[in-house]
């Protein structure tokens, strides 16, 4: 399967996950969407420096545009492949949806135990 | 080994840097929780680096030797590995900031600081 098929499922995937499989449903707060907007734009810094550089290099088969890295344009978003979005907020979103999930479930069960 | 082996690391540590100041300016119990966070890592970042050593391994991507350090575990840089760590803590460390804000915490320096209250929970 190709990183832009993938990077679509890891989107749905993650969403799924928050709503309805731990139901912490981050995806319909302004907090999430706020510490996201920050993540995104460091992500933006940070990638096109893995990708700019040639740190992290992408065969032309897998991605919308071919294996030359520019600015924009051509499947690229500061360099990188416009799929990494896909994977860092599928990324991001189930990192702080299991954190939330996992905080909640020690909250539970201090007050249970108290 | 020089200075470009470590291009990829300085992107890792610009990450830390950004992030990790702000357990202390908004009181984040994130770092002690160790348990919480190690399971965190596993569970989200985990399936994220599976996917990584497959793409990597039938070829979607690759990372280039002269600016990565020589390890390799399983065929990646041990930065690369580093990355399912550093990510999720970081993108866990904004949002818990993210929610200490909205819940009216503010840095210690900040005029008419008030308290940080330990219950934010509720704060969304």
């Amino acid at each position: 399967m190709t990183y832009t098929a993938l990077s679509v499922i890891s989107i749905v995937v993650a969403v799924v996950v928050d709503r309805w499989v731990l139901r912490t449903r981050l995806t319909s707060t302004a907090g999430w969407w706020s510490a996201y907007a920050i993540v995104v734009f460091f992500q933006l810094l940070t990638n096109g420096w893995l990708t700019g550089r040639g740190i992290v290099r992408y065969r032309s088969d897998a991605i919308i545009g071919d294996s030359h890295a520019q600015l924009l344009g051509d499947g690229r978003l500061v360099y990188a492949p416009v799929e990494d979005l896909g994977f860092g907020f599928g990324l991001v979103l189930l990192s702080c949806a299991v954190w939330r999930w996992l905080s909640r479930r020690d909250e539970a069960a201090r007050t249970e135990t108290s | 080994m020089n200075w470009l082996q470590w291009s990829y690391v300085a992107m890792l540590a610009f990450c830390l840097v950004g992030t990790l100041p702000l357990t202390h300016l908004f009181g984040l119990d994130v770092l002690r929780r160790p348990a919480r966070l190690a399971a965190t890592v596993l569970l989200a970042g985990g399936p994220f680096l599976l996917w990584d050593l497959w793409a990597t391994h039938v070829g979607q991507w690759s990372f280039d030797a002269a600016q990565t350090l020589p390890p390799r575990v399983l065929g990646l840089p041990l930065e690369e590995i580093a990355f399912f760590v550093v990510i999720p803590l970081v993108g866990v460390l904004t949002h818990e900031a993210v929610l200490a804000v909205r819940a009216g915490v503010r840095p210690p320096w900040w005029p008419g600081r008030r308290h940080p209250e330990p219950s934010r929970e509720e704060a969304r």
